[in-house]
This record gives C-alpha cells, structure tokens and sequence, in this order.
C-alpha cells in the first residue's frame, strides 16, 4: 500500500510538472494579486506594511482557489478515478496523495513566493519568519479542505468557480489564526495561541477532507 | 410472528419513506399548521408592535428586536435541520431526508438573510452604522455563505441523487466548520477589541417583552415546518415530473 | 395616529423592517405555491402525453407481428 501511495504522488507531481501551467500559474496570479493592492490603495509603505500580513493571506487564498480543479477532474474524465476507487488503495489515502502531490505543486510554491511578496508589501523584519512558518502550517489545510470542494463539484462542467465558493467559508479560519501568527496582535501571547489553533485547524482538516472529498468523489462516480 | 402486532418503530420509520405516504400526511398536516402560524404571526405582531412597552434607552426601536432576534434563531435553527436531514440521508439513507434537508434550505436562508436585514436597521440607529464586523453579525454573514453554497450546489448538478449525496456531505462538513469559523470569529473580534463596549444584546429581557418575542419565535418556526412540508411536496412532484420527462423521452 | 406610526422618529427603521420581514416570509410561500401549481400542470400534461402515446403504440404493434 506505500508503493501505490508513492507511485501516485510521484506520477502526480511529474503529471504536474510536465503540463505545467498549475504551480507556476498559482504564483504568477499570486504575484499579480499582491501587486494590484498597492495600485488600489496607494503606494504609502506605512500603511502597505501595517496590512501586509491580511493581504498576503488573503492572496495565497484566492490563488490556491484557483489551482483546486485541477485535482480531480482530468481523472475523473478520463476514467482514473474510477480505476482508483476500485484499486487496492483506500479511496481516502488515494485522496491524501493526489491532496499531497497538489500541495507539493501548488501550496508550497505559493509560500516560497510569499517573503519575496512581503518585501514588495513592506512587510516588517520580524513578521517574516512567522509568516512563512504559518503559511507552511496553514497552506495544507487550503489543500485539504479545497479539495472537498474540488470533489463535490467533479462532474460538473467548469464548476472551479462553485468549488471556490462552496469552500471558502471553511477557508476563514485558517485566514484569520494565519494572519494574527504574522501580526502583533493587540493582546500578548495571542500570536502564540494563534499558532496553535492554526495548527489545530490543520489538523481537523486533515481528518475531514480526504474523509469528505473521498466521499463526494464516490457520490459522483455513482450514476 | 403475530401479524395484528403495532409497527415497530423502524417500520413506522420507513412507512414514511413512501412519498404518497407523506402526501398524504403533509396534506392534512398543513392547514392546521398554517392556522397555528397565522394564529401565533398576528398575536406576536399585536404584542410586538401595540401591546408592549418601549424600552427606556432604545425607545421605540426595540420593537426590531422581536422580528430580529426570531429570524436569528430560525436561521441557524434551518441550518440544524438541513444538518440533521442530511445525516439522515447519509447514514440511515431515508429516502425523503435529502428533500427533508434540500427544502428547508431556502427558508433557513430567507430569514438569515432577514436577521441581518433588520440587525442593520436596528444597528444603525443604535450604534450609527449600517453594519459592524463584530462576531456575531459576521458569523451569521457566514452562515449566509453557507447557505448559499448549499442551495448552488443542488442547482448546478443535474441527477437528483447524486446532487442529494453531495449536498449531504457538503452539510455535514459545514455543521462541522461552524463552531470552528464562530469560534475563530469570536477570537478575532476580541484580537482587534479587546475592550468592547457596546453590546449587541440589546437590553435585558423585561417580561413584558419576553411575550412578543415568544410569540414570534414560535409563530416564525411553525412558519418554518409549514412552509418546509409544502416546499417537500413541491420538490416531490418535480421529481416525478422529471421522472415521467425522462420516461417519455421529453428531456 | 401619526404619531404612533412615527415610533418615536424610529419609523424608517421600525416599518422598513417590519415590512421586510411579511415581505420575505409571503414571497417565500407565494414562490412555493407557484412552484406546487407549475409542477401540478407538468404533472397532468405528462401523464395525458404518456396516455395518449401509449394508444395509437398498439396498432402498429400489431400490423408488426402480422409482417
């Protein structure tokens, strides 16, 4: 069962890597996203620097948004998927990998980018740190629940826009523990507990989404 | 095994599966239920707009409060309900629990919608803005979210099981999510105000105003069962009509 | 009179959100109803459609087993 596990994450990143455009993408609207806020509130590096840490998050969200179709639904239509519900791997860890090889792909990209955008966003010093080391905690959970939304909406034609909407109210949590792990906060300790609640939501997610996702996925190969 | 024996209580349980059974059992239930709901919706009205005092700091715009506070309740009462149905659905695979759960959606999100509405009415001449970002306007603004990417999703996919199945898991997760996006909510509200003044409670609950807002709750959610029996019939004849369409070759 | 309907300068607040409220809850059972009535109809013309379908099947049923 760990060979069927790796050889499918292995020929998921190397199904990634070869057609491209998912990852590389991803940063690239990354890097567009963080670059219209400053055209839209003004150049002031004060102000730039006070919200760096929210807009940063708030952009690693909706670009790992983008990227969620492209975990199911090649396979779902060109008939893996089925192979793959009936093979000897349990459909939920077939899910883990394809959620792990997306992450490796996608998620981890986005927070390398991420302290090369904090500079453009005159984040402070002493935020960068955190910041990375939440979004490395956090990035996971994004994959994890947004692949539930990737899965109940396989079978239907360009439901990318529905999966994003359908997963984003699970997304604030990780939004809003992310943000205060980078920011001072008005309370102290608080970006400790933040780190820990982030980390704790994580972990929720790594129990509900491949549960949820593979679930969904039966749902929709059924008739 | 005696055949005159009463029916256990899985087979009075499945007795309900059978949508002529519910037909015919919504189609006596409605009318006195809609009656009760009439009944309550008015006498709450009365209390609420007539017979009740006005509150000394807020005046006469505490009467918001009666139409506010049930519309809160029912909103995420709706959200319970569509949980419940969809576990239902999930696990004991009653037939009926997903339209159970896929009527009572619509209703559960009009008054969401409504408890914000009207917070916004009562916010503005209480507090001067239209709208706060305080835990719990913002968690019911969620739960609107929710709602409606509920109601999408059985919009967008076509096949009536499939898109129950679906709805069922995405239910689920959300009713696992909510306490974890009210909770993160609420720790964000105290991040950014540790010391928060107002309250969004309103005041304390004089008797006389505990009638009006009694009355309204339980008129809004014998409004709620009536109007989800009518909507569960209505979905249970497009069903049939899509069955007979794709019977006859129509579609 | 007036000033009863004035609700102490609250009026706006107090009716608009009254009336939001009976707006809301009658739009959602009028749509119902509507919704129970375009059924009903599609319903009966389906079923008169599969009738008179099935009917004019039977003759030529037969004509193919007398070939």
């Amino acid at each position: 069962m760990k060979r069927a596990f790796f050889s499918l994450v292995r020929r998921d990143v190397a199904l990634a890597v070869q057609i491209g455009g998912g990852g590389g993408m991803a940063v690239f609207f990354f890097f567009v996203t963080v670059t219209l806020m400053p055209l839209g509130i003004g150049p002031n590096l004060n102000l730039l620097g006070q919200i760096a840490p929210g807009l940063l998050w708030v952009a690693l969200l909706l670009s790992s948004l983008l990227t969620l179709d492209r975990l199911f639904q090649a396979d779902f239509e060109d008939g893996t998927l089925d192979v793959l519900s009936m093979g000897s791997l349990p459909l939920e860890l077939a899910v883990v990998a394809k959620i792990l090889s997306h992450w490796l792909t996608t998620g981890l990209p986005l927070v390398i980018a991420a302290p090369i955008l904090g500079l453009l966003l005159n984040l402070e010093e002493h935020q960068f740190m955190p910041l990375v080391l939440a979004m490395l905690i956090g990035s996971p959970a994004l994959s994890l629940m947004g692949a539930i939304g990737a899965a109940l909406t396989v079978s239907v034609r360009r439901g990318g826009l529905l999966a994003s909407l359908l997963v984003m109210p699970f997304y604030i949590p990780v939004l809003i523990f992310g943000v205060a792990t980078a920011s001072a906060g008005a309370m102290p300790g608080a970006t400790a507990q933040a780190t820990a609640l982030l980390g704790a939501v994580t972990l929720v997610s790594i129990v509900v989404g491949p549960w949820a996702s593979a679930a969904a996925l039966r749902a929709n190969l059924k008739a | 095994m005696n055949p005159m024996s009463s029916p256990t209580f899985t087979q009075r349980f499945h007795a309900f599966a059978n949508p002529a059974r519910f037909m015919g059992l919504s189609d006596r239930l409605i009318a006195p239920c809609a009656v009760v709901t009439a009944l309550l919706i008015s006498a709450g009205f009365w209390f609420a707009l007539v017979n009740s005092p006005a509150d000394y700091q807020q005046g006469e715009s505490v009467r918001i409060m009666y139409v506010h506070v049930p519309s809160a309740w029912l909103g995420m009462m709706g959200y319970m309900v569509m949980a419940g149905a969809s576990i239902v659905a999930l696990v004991l695979r009653h037939p009926l629990a997903d339209v159970a759960a896929k009527s009572a959606a619509p209703i559960g999100a009009a008054f969401c919608f409504l408890a914000l509405v009207t917070g916004s009415l009562w916010g503005k001449p209480m507090w001067g803005t239209w709208w706060v970002w305080d835990a719990r306007l913002t968690s019911m603004l969620i739960l609107l979210f929710l709602y409606f990417g509920y109601i999408a999703l059985w919009a967008t996919i076509e096949e009536p099981q499939r898109a129950g199945r679906a709805a069922a898991i995405l239910a689920l997760v959300g009713s696992i999510n909510v306490p974890i996006v009210h909770y993160s909510v609420v720790w964000w509200n105290t991040l950014h105000q540790p010391a928060s003044v107002f309250r969004a409670d309103g005041p304390t609950i004089a008797p006389e105003m505990l009638l009006p807002l009694m009355l309204m709750a339980l008129g809004f959610t014998f409004f709620f069962v009536t109007l989800l029996m009518l909507r569960m019939r209505a979905e249970i004849l497009r069903r049939r009509v899509r069955v007979l369409q794709l019977a006859l070759g129509e579609v | 009179m007036g000033e009863y309907f004035s609700m102490g300068g609250y009026a706006a607040f107090v009716w608009s959100a009254y009336g939001m409220t009976v707006f809301v809850m009658l739009a959602l059972v009028i749509a119902t109803c509507l919704d129970i009535a375009i059924q009903k109809k599609r319903l009966d013309a389906l079923e008169s459609n599969g009738a008179r379908k099935r009917a004019p099947a039977r003759p030529s049923a037969q004509t193919a087993s007398e070939q």
